[in-house]
């Protein structure tokens, strides 16, 4: 058996203390942090950066409460190093309205359909919804269980999620018509 | 469920990460899309002194068909792969298997290669390469070497690289005009890994019939499993295969393993009923591939 002081001279030899300075673009604004290589992105977020909108439930990349936007696309945070995102643009769930704090489409969606209960679950929906009506702005039943397919939600049998997907997407293309 | 104290290198060329990896050696992970292996450090299931980050790499984020093949690059994600037009139209089977891949927000970060080197007996990728006969190229400071699909996946999440090398690309097969490929498989949720999954490709002759059938199962053995199915429907015509005698050969030819999920009877069972399945896709695209061939034909006469 390795004892503590040998562990520690190990992890010394191999820069394992090492901390690394991370340049983020967040929700629009620069931010740093300075973590070691073993920092999950989901810890930074939520640690470092302040930001506990981003919920952490399973960390091993299965149930999707802490997917962020990492340059504009889906990643769950917990499957990822803080240190491998530097450079990049994130986005997590307070970056999703307005800055007069209008409720995004997605947001708004939630609200008039009870897409949630507890509401554990749905800064992960929030994000992976928003990213997926970019791709699919007009889904159909099957898209919109299909864009929320890699998320778990334990409240609410999925039926008021769904049809938040579908909702998110008139407001998205009313507020569309709107401006236009 | 944290990741342990680790070591971090994040290389800007590929040299740059051949020499890290030369001077680090034992003990050194490439992380790449993390998808597999940053669950596996927070799990601590695998504790590597050292990651030589290679995200930085940006010369391996290409996917291209070339010379009969398609190449991948290392950081080259599923999401990239799947969206990519010539590379569906080269070889269908890659778009077809990694719609069955964990779930956008996985693949958007995971890459094919990755997901080739953690050789995952459940996983999807290694099935196909090892169907379509295909190779990953590995390089380290010393060279490169090819390795071919039936060597490079050694065991259950082992693969053939070395702690010294970098996996830099696979490359697949484009499908053969006249042959067809299919893909079914069965998990317990959309998107979890396969209780049991088949990836399967069948070859017409100049007759329009049946010349050649194999498939390669996931889940059913420690890495993939390749079974030649030619026997059981040669020389038969594609709308007419007898598709019961080709999942029943598959049957006999597949040992799997019981494990929480599965009973190795049922294992094998759905091994029969996704053969047919996968076949049939098979058959079906492969006899439109024919078709077409020969309107190209008769066009040019």
């Amino acid at each position: 058996m390795t004892d503590a002081t040998e562990l520690h001279d190990a992890t010394e030899l191999h820069g394992a203390t090492e901390v690394h300075d991370v340049r983020l673009t967040v929700n629009g604004a620069a931010r740093t942090a300075a973590v070691p290589a073993r920092r999950l992105l989901s810890d930074c977020i939520r640690h470092d950066l302040g930001l506990t909108g981003t919920h952490v439930g399973c960390e091993h990349g299965v149930c999707g409460a802490c997917t962020i936007l990492l340059d504009g696309v889906p990643v769950r945070s917990c499957l990822m190093l803080a240190v491998s995102a530097d450079g990049q643009q994130i986005t997590t769930v307070e970056g999703l309205a307005d800055p007069d704090g209008t409720l995004s489409p997605v947001q708004q969606a939630f609200t008039e359909c009870h897409g949630l209960q507890c509401g554990f679950c749905t800064p992960g929906f929030l994000t992976t919804i928003t990213a997926g009506l970019r791709t699919t702005p007009d889904p159909d039943e099957a898209q919109a269980r299909e864009i929320v397919g890699g998320n778990l939600c334990r409240c609410t049998g999925y039926q008021n999620i769904v049809a938040s997907v579908l909702r998110a997407a008139e407001i998205l293309n009313d507020r569309k018509a709107g401006r236009a | 469920m944290k990741p342990p104290p680790l070591g971090y290198s994040r290389p800007e060329s590929v040299s740059d990460a051949l020499a890290i990896l030369a001077a680090k050696g034992h003990g050194t992970k490439v992380l790449a899309g993390g998808q597999s292996l940053v669950p596996l450090l927070s799990m601590r299931l695998a504790t590597p002194a050292h990651l030589v980050d290679i995200n930085r790499l940006h010369e391996l984020g290409y996917v291209r068909v070339e010379n009969g093949q398609v190449h991948v690059g290392a950081l080259a994600r599923h999401a990239q792969v799947l969206a990519d037009k010539a590379v569906a139209q080269a070889q269908p089977l890659l778009a077809k298997a990694l719609g069955f891949v964990a779930h956008a927000a996985i693949r958007n970060r995971g890459t094919t290669v990755g997901s080739l080197v953690h050789a995952d007996p459940a996983a999807e990728m290694p099935a196909v390469l090892a169907l379509l006969g295909g190779a990953v190229r590995l390089a380290s400071s010393d060279g490169q070497r090819e390795v071919p699909a039936d060597e490079f996946f050694v065991g259950p999440l082992e693969s053939a690289v070395l702690p010294s090398e970098l996996a830099t690309e696979a490359l697949f097969p484009v499908l053969p005009s006249t042959a067809g490929t299919g893909f079914a498989e069965v998990s317990r949720r959309r998107g979890d890994y396969a209780v049991c999954g088949v990836a399967a490709m069948v070859v017409l002759g100049d007759n329009g019939r049946v010349s050649s059938a194999r498939a390669s199962f996931l889940s059913v053995g420690p890495s993939p499993q390749v079974v030649e199915l030619t026997d059981a429907v040669v020389g038969q015509p594609p709308q007419a295969v007898d598709l019961t005698a080709a999942a029943k050969l598959a049957g006999q030819l597949l040992d799997p393993e019981a494990d929480i999920h599965a009973t190795a009877d049922y294992r094998r069972h759905l091994a029969g009923v996704l053969t047919k399945r996968a076949l049939r896709e098979a058959l079906g695209e492969a006899n439109d591939r024919f078709n077409a061939v020969g309107q190209v034909v008769n066009e040019a006469s």
